[in-house]
């Protein structure tokens, strides 16, 4: 044998070996939002040092999470927008919520520090709409009684790219502010009244610590990292809170999940002294009949391994876990609603 | 040589030759192939829009998914204002530079300052787009937009495009970041067809007691006039398709506003920020649609280009 022959016979003998093993090991995968990447990266290192499963998710947005399961080229998809019921009827799909975060509106105001300026749905909405363009507006102040604000233009900031922290927000003010709701309506992105769209949650943040006099809208983590100024808000029960994960856990915990169908949940305005009105969870999608019903048990006993275990690593990266009682409503869905192709569940 | 084996000689080359011509002219047909490709994909891909919405997608600044209501003139103009703000800036400035590099500069400047110039060139428009944001932008709100509302701001004709709260982001700051990306283009290509103007004729026009000026004016730019032109065409076209630079800077406004310190739209941005998340048939189709207008538009600006040289190159056989 030659010293080329041998070569090409050990690589072979390689390249078959590494196909074998390939085969042999369980691939998860998963597409979707962009919000939640960092934790499904974090459970899915954890759990593959712990069980060697790896799980693969690639972060393409919410639209082409929803595109991508449709299509059945992942295992899982994965949506800050819930889908409504109908149109999980519609696809065979079902959803459950993974985690939860909060969007906070942050300002930069000469001379307000973080917390102090106090803001209610409705003064929100028309700041939004463009109808308070000052912030010594009669509104603002009757709100802010001993806060010192200027009489300067207020610049929006809202994000220029299709976005569940976009869904979230508008889901609030259409909830609070009729006059929202027919003018623009909630979605991933909207046609914005007043000012300038910055990209990502990143985007919006530079803006607003850039532009003086501005007002934007940015996941919690986001304001957490970049120190920025967010706002008290008034909540469904009319008492100020201040984002954190106690107002979080709080609104998720007053929400009502089993009188939702589907997990058709979204945790904006929710009642209870606590908490925090603009909540929202994102979601995961999977197809009710599977057809590798392996694969699926796979992904189900992974998300069941990170609502116990992954709560610590959540919370670190300024995500909030899903309550307990929800948990539970989650494995009985599983459960119930996801079956093989002979109609069989096979969740326990 | 026997006769026999020369044309066995001949008859390999001529293989060769067909083969290669066949090579060559495949590579060709492929480009052409790919560039139909796109076109038809592009115009399959926005059907559904141009069905739901014909012309009026043209003239319409709405833009709301949420009632699945769509227009492109917002970005249209923004496309347009801020690639003839890039021009309107890097064309002297351009003009200047290939100038000082090839008339003016000491020798040992040349080297370190051309090189300098196609270094810039080769920075990733991010990074253009990030400098912007971090940098230019706050510097030009804090410096140079107040002055601008203040001075240029109550002027009765040109004061509406200068009015407004200084944000640092908007159109105007979108086309002063596209000209600094364009401007080693065009100087670039600028320089290198003044390279080429034969001594004699500048030393002619230098004998007769030209100034500098008048010889770049009368006789170099008229022998590289094709040449500049298509340096400008060159810089217009990166200007035109310009993605992530323009995201940061420009403000990613839906909304037509008279004002160049506004926030606004371009069509390569609109797409960059929106294409991933859009949901529903209509939405990703008038995106699509979006990307047909742009290849519209750069093909239409690249023919007038070509147009605008072959009067000019036929005007100058009338005179001479």
């Amino acid at each position: 044998m030659t010293k080329l022959n041998r070569f090409f016979y050990i690589f072979g003998l390689a390249a078959s070996l590494s196909l074998a093993v390939n085969a042999s090991a369980v691939n998860l995968t998963g597409a979707g939002a962009t919000f939640p990447y960092p934790i499904y990266a974090k459970w899915a290192d954890t759990y593959k040092t712990q069980t060697g499963i790896s799980l693969n998710y690639q972060s393409i947005g919410s639209g082409g999470g929803i595109k991508q399961i449709i299509a059945r080229t992942v295992d899982f998809g994965a949506s800050d927008m819930p889908l409504k019921p109908e149109e999980l009827e519609k696809n065979g799909l079902m959803q459950f919520p993974a985690v939860m975060g909060g969007v906070v509106p942050v300002i930069n105001v000469a001379g307000v520090a973080a917390g102090q300026l106090k803001l209610d749905g409705k003064v929100l909405a028309d700041i939004f709409l463009g109808k308070i363009t000052k912030w010594n507006d009669p509104a603002l102040m009757a709100l802010n009684v001993g806060t010192k604000l200027p009489n300067e233009t207020i610049t929006v900031v809202h994000r220029s790219d299709g976005s569940g922290t976009t869904f979230i927000f508008t889901n609030y003010l259409s909830k609070v502010s009729p006059e929202w709701k027919s003018a623009v309506g909630e979605g991933t992105a909207v046609s914005w009244k007043a000012g300038t769209g910055g990209k990502g949650n990143e985007g919006v943040a530079s803006y607003v610590q850039r532009i003086k006099n501005s007002i934007g809208y940015v996941e919690y983590a986001y304001a957490l990292q970049n120190k920025m100024t967010y706002a008290q808000l008034k909540n469904h029960d009319g008492q100020f809170v201040k984002p954190d994960d106690t107002s979080f856990k709080a609104a998720a915990a007053n929400a009502d999940w089993e009188k939702a169908p589907g997990f058709y949940e979204l945790l904006t305005n929710e009642p209870g002294k606590e908490s925090w009105p603009i909540t929202g969870a994102t979601f995961i999608l999977m197809h009710k009949t599977q057809d590798k019903p392996e694969t699926a048990k796979e992904v189900l006993k992974f998300f069941d391994w990170a609502y116990s275990n992954g709560g610590k690593m959540a919370e670190a990266l300024d995500y909030v876990p899903m309550p307990e009682k929800v948990q539970q409503l989650v494995r009985a869905a599983w459960k119930a609603q996801i079956k093989d192709n002979k109609g069989k569940a096979f969740w326990k | 040589m026997p006769t026999f084996l020369r044309e066995v000689h001949m008859k390999r080359h001529n293989l060769l030759d067909i083969l290669f011509r066949n090579v060559t002219r495949l590579s060709a047909f492929a480009v052409l192939m790919l560039l139909v490709a796109i076109i038809v994909s592009l115009i399959i891909g926005s059907l559904p829009s141009i069905k739901t919405f014909g012309f009026r997608f043209l003239t319409s600044a709405e833009w709301n998914p949420v009632t699945d209501e769509f227009g492109a003139l917002v970005p249209i103009v923004g496309t347009l204002v801020t690639s003839a703000i890039a021009l309107l800036i890097a064309i002297p400035v351009s003009f200047g530079i290939a100038l000082f590099l090839t008339e003016l500069s000491p020798r040992w400047l040349r080297r370190p300052l051309g090189i300098a110039i196609e270094l810039l060139a080769g920075i990733p428009s991010i990074i253009y787009g990030m400098w912007g944001l971090f940098v230019f932008a706050p510097l030009f709100a804090d410096y140079v937009q107040p002055w601008l509302i203040e001075k240029l701001g109550p002027l009765p004709i040109f004061g509406p495009l200068f009015q407004g709260i200084p944000m640092g982001i908007g159109v105007l700051t979108a086309g002063i970041i596209l000209a600094i990306m364009v401007i080693p283009f065009i100087a670039s290509v600028m320089r290198d067809v003044f390279e080429v103007v034969p001594t004699l004729l500048k030393e002619s026009a230098y004998g007769l007691g030209a100034t500098t000026w008048e010889v770049m004016w009368h006789v170099v730019l008229p022998y590289t006039k094709i040449g500049v032109a298509g340096g400008i065409m060159l810089g217009l076209g990166r200007a035109l398709g310009e993605t992530m630079a323009v995201t940061f800077v420009i403000g990613n406004a839906h909304k037509l506003s008279a004002s160049l310190l506004m926030p606004g739209n371009s069509i390569s941005s609109a797409l960059a920020n929106e294409f991933n998340e859009a949901v529903g048939e209509l939405y990703t189709s008038a995106l699509v649609e979006l990307g047909l207008i742009l290849f519209l538009i750069t093909f239409i600006v690249l023919s007038l280009a070509r147009y605008m040289l072959y009067m000019l190159t036929k005007r100058e056989g009338s005179t001479t």
